[in-house]
């Protein structure tokens, strides 16, 4: 069943001292893709910027390039939008062995942004981890299909690890949050990447929104005040990519809502800055994805 | 035939490469190839005296020419003597132009593969590349997927590293595209060899360098797309280990040398910050790696880069030599796939293959590499490292350079895909003099080719390196070495050539562009530092001879010296404090940011202060003792302040230059005044003012009476004569101000002019008596706001 939501995204940044001509590139947003559609949607900047360039990025997400000529002392972002989401039913388990999996990724001949070539090797923000790698063995001995290690992977993760908001920040990488299995969305999926890589499992980041207020009889989520984060896997050429949320322990459904895919957090953070301020900075953000009501 | 000559011959005989091995100098059968004979005959019939004073000849060019290269340690780096092997390698004209054809060849083939790894991916869609080596090169940027070069092409500059196969032949260790050094160093090494043997080369037929350079030049100032147009070289600034020759080509070619930070992106256009305001940018010749180029859209780490370039590369705003992404090419990996490629795409094999590559990520290359052990190199697969540039993490004849592994076997198994095993190579040999004797030495030789707009074009010369050893694996050359000239040596007669214009023609003016903003920063502190060390030599100066002549005691004067040098960072406890060494290593560190537009001479007059202030800031010295080796740094500051005054072209740069001396010198003396001449000052500090200010003699000639308050304010604040007086230099400042340019909001003059104006006039008609303790404060705040008003007019 098709569900409707009005989504608004404001991400706002304050410098102390002004902070002078700047290029900011954003990634805010949602993209179209299976399952999803945007319907409309505008991004507000302010105050308003001086140049601006809209396209694609190499993964396919809508990138925002801007730029401000004077100094700023606050700036915020603004996406408001209509999108429908309609999400598929999971088929049965038709993926392959890990075994039979090295040769699958090997057969495919592409480069392309959904290739999973560009998911096995180390990213900008996930190195292999043999920490990670031997958790994530140990976590999944019992399952047989690519699909049964990834669900299994996700339940070691949400069943072990605290969601915790002040235990780490953006930048904390995934070797650090694996030792102490705490963090935030943005954690869990970066190790739950680490951990697929190291067997051999191509995975790759998702940023974007859950739904703000769960259907009735359903218990609310973790991570639905921020940007949110899940993971996606390719399970062998018949399945394909899968999206799973470790954090929630559940496949991505009718509740997650994309903006961008990518490797890691750093080729999707939502906002990539040049400030060159001399001073400190606040930032708030918030989220709201609500059901349009028939 | 010539005639026989014993000397050649006994050279000939006592030198004999290893086996199994070509020789440069030697034909299989022993004999000397023709091409070196000239060259032979004379380093056979030379005096070894002379032979000598001929290598001393071009050690002295390089020396003077500030050539150098940064090699960096575990602890930080220094800048080394140039390694200079004086014996050039020659080549004969027709081996040259087979080669020549071999590399031509492999620059389009490489072109080729990277508009397809950038564009539409057919390579590994059609099963010639496998897509896991094409995703896992670091070097291959994604956000440059789908971003077609503004001037058509990709690729403009490459060099190829090369040697040659004990059966002759040719072949290529590594492709470097991504920004390949050596060119401008081949080109000093051409001037210093053409030093040690002049005559030689005027005879040789040696094929000149200059036309090479010429038409490379004139391409990237045709991809100009407007008049003002620049182009610049981007380098990542002077801690890179070839800065010399970053600065060293932008002098050589007339193009602007670029740092990130002397760029931005407005809108979508690049453009360059100089004291005029901001220009166009049009083209950019890379020295910099490229993830390293925009840390908003690449490397966000990167400090070195400009936020947006790739965003005005989208937008086709300017040429970039090479393309972002060109490093893909240089991964180990590909090498294994070349060969193929090249036939897939031209339907020719490789006239110039490379080193034997086998990429372990192929079971039955895998296979083959593991039986093969004892001849191969096993590394990283996606390194863009030279075969002979060895790290920990590789097997050389089945046994581990570094980190241990269980076994080899295992090894492949399990990182396969992240390995790549190359056939270990044996080099040529080529005579190197050394201890006197000349003796074989294995080398590579990097060539260089540039795109122009008739095609490739192949620099007629190179950069040899040669090993330390006898040694003919590649690894004799890891570790250092040295570097020799490459003369290709023709039948025909060589005219002379130079890039400079015709001597015959009328004198052309050759526009250089205006100053980048940074550039003139640092010209001016490196004045502002060169200064304020003037001063702090000159005031602990007066402090050690009075220290000296109160027997080591302490006295009232004394500790209002030192109360001031307190206040300048400066201690006493010997000649040479710390804080004044840090003076003069900010000066350099200034200079050393400017290389382009800052003389040898100077450079080296520079150095040599920092290097003398540093021996002596090791000596625990005071008073006489002292006193004589500040009195020697003087002189070497005095001898630099020479040079820049009567030897330095006036360019804009050295008027920043001038100002920031001219503005510190008043800023110290009136700073010094205000204590000095402070009637409360303790007897003696009069005398200290004006010995300072380095005008006993006119004192005593000019007033006729001791030294009081008003005489010394007379002298060394309104006197206009006194190069040193605080007026003498708002004089010069009026001077050099109006020479800056406009800018479009100035009315009739910039409010830097006012400034500067109000206070020479305030100066011009002040009495001695006038000008108070209060007024001296007032003149420190003016003379402040002048930096201030220049800074944020010229220089941010």
């Amino acid at each position: 069943m098709p569900i409707l939501y009005d989504i608004r995204l404001a991400i706002s940044y304050s410098y102390s001292a002004p902070a002078g001509a700047h290029r900011t590139v954003l990634r805010m947003l949602p993209r179209d893709r299976d399952g999803q559609r945007v319907l409309r949607g505008a991004l507000r900047v302010e105050p308003a910027e001086d140049f601006r360039r809209d396209s694609l990025d190499f993964f396919g997400n809508p990138r925002t390039e801007l730029s401000h000529a004077r100094p700023l002392s606050a700036v915020s972002f603004t996406f408001e939008g209509r999108l429908l989401r309609d999400a598929p039913e999971l088929p049965l388990d038709l993926s392959c062995g890990l075994s039979e999996l090295r040769a699958e990724i090997a057969a495919v001949h592409s480069i392309a942004p959904d290739s999973p070539h560009h998911f096995t090797g180390p990213s900008p923000r996930v190195a292999p981890d043999p920490a990670i790698t031997a958790f994530a063995r140990e976590a999944t001995s019992g399952a047989r299909s690519v699909r049964a290690i990834v669900a299994a992977l996700s339940r070691a993760i949400h069943d072990g690890f605290a969601f915790d908001p002040a235990a780490t920040d953006v930048a904390t990488d995934p070797a650090q949050a694996f030792a102490q299995r705490r963090g935030v969305c943005q954690d869990f999926s970066h190790v739950m990447i680490a951990g697929l890589r190291g067997l051999g499992i191509p995975a790759g980041y998702v940023s974007g929104f859950l739904r703000t207020i769960p259907p009735e009889g359903q218990p609310p989520l973790d991570g639905v005040d921020a940007m949110h984060a899940w993971v996606r896997a390719w399970c062998g050429a018949e399945t394909g990519w899968l999206e799973i949320d470790p954090t929630n322990d559940r496949w991505a459904g009718a509740d997650h809502v994309t903006v961008a895919v990518g490797r890691d957090y750093g080729d999707v953070s939502p906002v990539k800055g040049a400030l060159r301020s001399a001073g400190g900075h606040g930032t708030s953000h918030s989220v709201d994805v609500v059901p349009v009501r028939p | 035939m010539t005639a026989p000559d014993p000397d050649l011959r006994k050279l000939v005989e006592g030198y004999s490469p290893p086996n199994g091995v070509a020789d440069e100098l030697l034909q299989p059968d022993g004999r000397l190839r023709p091409v070196w004979r000239p060259l032979m005959r004379l380093i056979a019939q030379e005096e070894p005296e002379a032979l000598a004073e001929r290598f001393r000849r071009g050690d002295q060019y390089l020396h003077d020419a500030g050539v150098y290269y940064r090699q960096y340690s575990g602890s930080g780096s220094t800048e080394r003597d140039w390694p200079l092997s004086h014996v050039p390698v020659m080549i004969g004209a027709e081996e040259w132009e087979t080669l020549g054809a071999g590399i031509v060849q492999r620059a389009e083939l490489l072109e080729r593969v990277m508009a397809d790894l950038y564009g539409p991916g057919r390579l590994v869609e059609d099963g010639h590349l496998p897509a896991e080596i094409v995703t896992r090169i670091p070097e291959w940027l994604r956000p440059m997927v789908g971003v077609p070069p503004r001037s058509g092409h990709y690729l403009h500059f490459l060099a190829f590293e090369l040697g040659r196969a004990p059966d002759g032949q040719w072949f290529v260790l590594g492709d470097r595209t991504q920004a390949p050094s050596g060119a401008g160093f081949a080109l000093e090494n051409r001037m210093a060899t053409g030093r040690v043997f002049p005559d030689v080369f005027a005879r040789a037929n040696v094929t000149r360098l200059a036309g090479f350079f010429r038409s490379f030049r004139d391409t990237l100032n045709g991809y100009r797309s407007q008049p003002g147009g620049r182009v610049g070289i981007l380098t990542p600034g002077q801690h890179n280990a070839t800065y010399y020759e970053h600065a060293y080509m932008a002098r050589y070619l007339g193009f602007m040398l670029l740092e990130g930070d002397d760029l931005r992106v407005e809108d979508d256009r690049l453009t360059v910050r100089t004291i005029r305001g901001s220009e166009p940018v049009n083209v950019l010749w890379r020295r910099l790696d490229s993830s390293y180029a925009d840390p908003l859209e690449l490397n966000g780490a990167s400090t070195l880069g400009t936020p947006g370039m790739v965003s005005a590369l989208r937008a086709g705003a300017f040429t970039m030599v090479n393309a972002l992404g060109s490093g893909v090419l240089e991964a180990r990996a590909l090498l294994a796939f070349l060969p193929r490629i090249a036939e897939e795409l031209t339907g020719a094999p490789l006239r110039l293959p490379n080193i034997a590559t086998w990429w372990c990520g192929q079971a039955a290359e895998r296979a083959y590499v593991r039986d093969n052990l004892s001849r191969m190199m096993i590394g990283p697969a996606y390194s863009t490292r030279l075969p002979f540039d060895v790290d920990d993490a590789t097997a050389l004849g089945g046994r581990f350079r570094g980190t241990a592994h269980p076994s080899i076997s295992d090894w492949l198994e399990a990182e396969g895909s992240q390995l790549v095993g190359q056939e270990a190579v044996t080099l040529s040999t080529t005579p190197a003099m050394i201890d006197g004797a000349l003796v074989p030495r294995p080398m590579v030789m990097r060539v260089f080719a540039a795109r122009t707009r008739d095609g490739w074009t192949v620099m007629p010369g190179g950069y040899a390196r040669i090993g330390r050893t006898e040694d003919p694996t590649a690894l004799a050359l890891q570790d250092g070495g040295s570097v020799a000239d490459v003369w290709i040596v023709g039948k025909d007669r060589v005219d002379p050539d130079t890039l400079a214009p015709s001597q015959t023609g009328a004198a052309r003016y050759r526009k250089q562009g205006n100053l980048p903003s940074r550039a003139a920063d640092n010209l001016f502190w490196m004045g502002r530092y060169v200064e304020r060390a003037d001063s702090a030599v000159r005031l602990l100066r007066a402090y050690h001879l009075r220290l000296q002549d109160s027997g080591l005691q302490e006295t009232p004067l004394l500790a209002h010296v030192q109360g001031h040098l307190d206040g300048m960072g400066l201690s006493t406890e010997r000649g040479v404090p710390e804080g004044l060494q840090e003076l003069f290593d900010s000066a350099q560190n200034c200079a050393g940011k400017v290389r382009d537009r800052f003389s040898t001479d100077g450079w080296n007059a520079l150095g040599d202060l920092s290097l003398s202030a540093r021996a002596l800031s090791r000596a625990e010295s005071r008073g006489d003792a002292a006193a004589r080796e500040l009195s020697m740094l003087l002189r070497k500051l005095a001898g630099f302040a020479g040079l820049v005054h009567d030897n330095m072209y006036h360019s804009s740069g050295w008027r920043f230059l001038s100002i920031g001396r001219a503005l510190e010198r008043a800023l110290q003396t009136t700073w010094l005044l205000d204590s000095f001449a402070d009637p409360e000052a303790p007897r003696g500090s009069f005398d200290v003012a004006i010995e300072m200010g380095d005008s006993v003699m006119t004192h005593r000639r000019l007033y006729p009476v001791e030294a009081n308050r008003d005489t010394l304010i007379d002298l060394m604040v309104l006197e206009r004569e006194n190069p040193r007086s605080v007026l003498y230099q708002l004089d010069r400042l009026r001077e050099l101000e109006v020479m800056l340019p406009m800018k479009a909001e100035d009315v009739r003059m910039s409010d830097l002019a006012r400034l500067i104006l109000r206070t020479q006039t305030a100066l011009s008609v002040a009495h001695p008596e006038e000008v108070t303790g209060a007024q001296l404060g007032g003149l420190r705040a003016d003379l402040s706001a002048m930096s201030d008003e220049l800074s944020a007019r010229y220089l941010q």
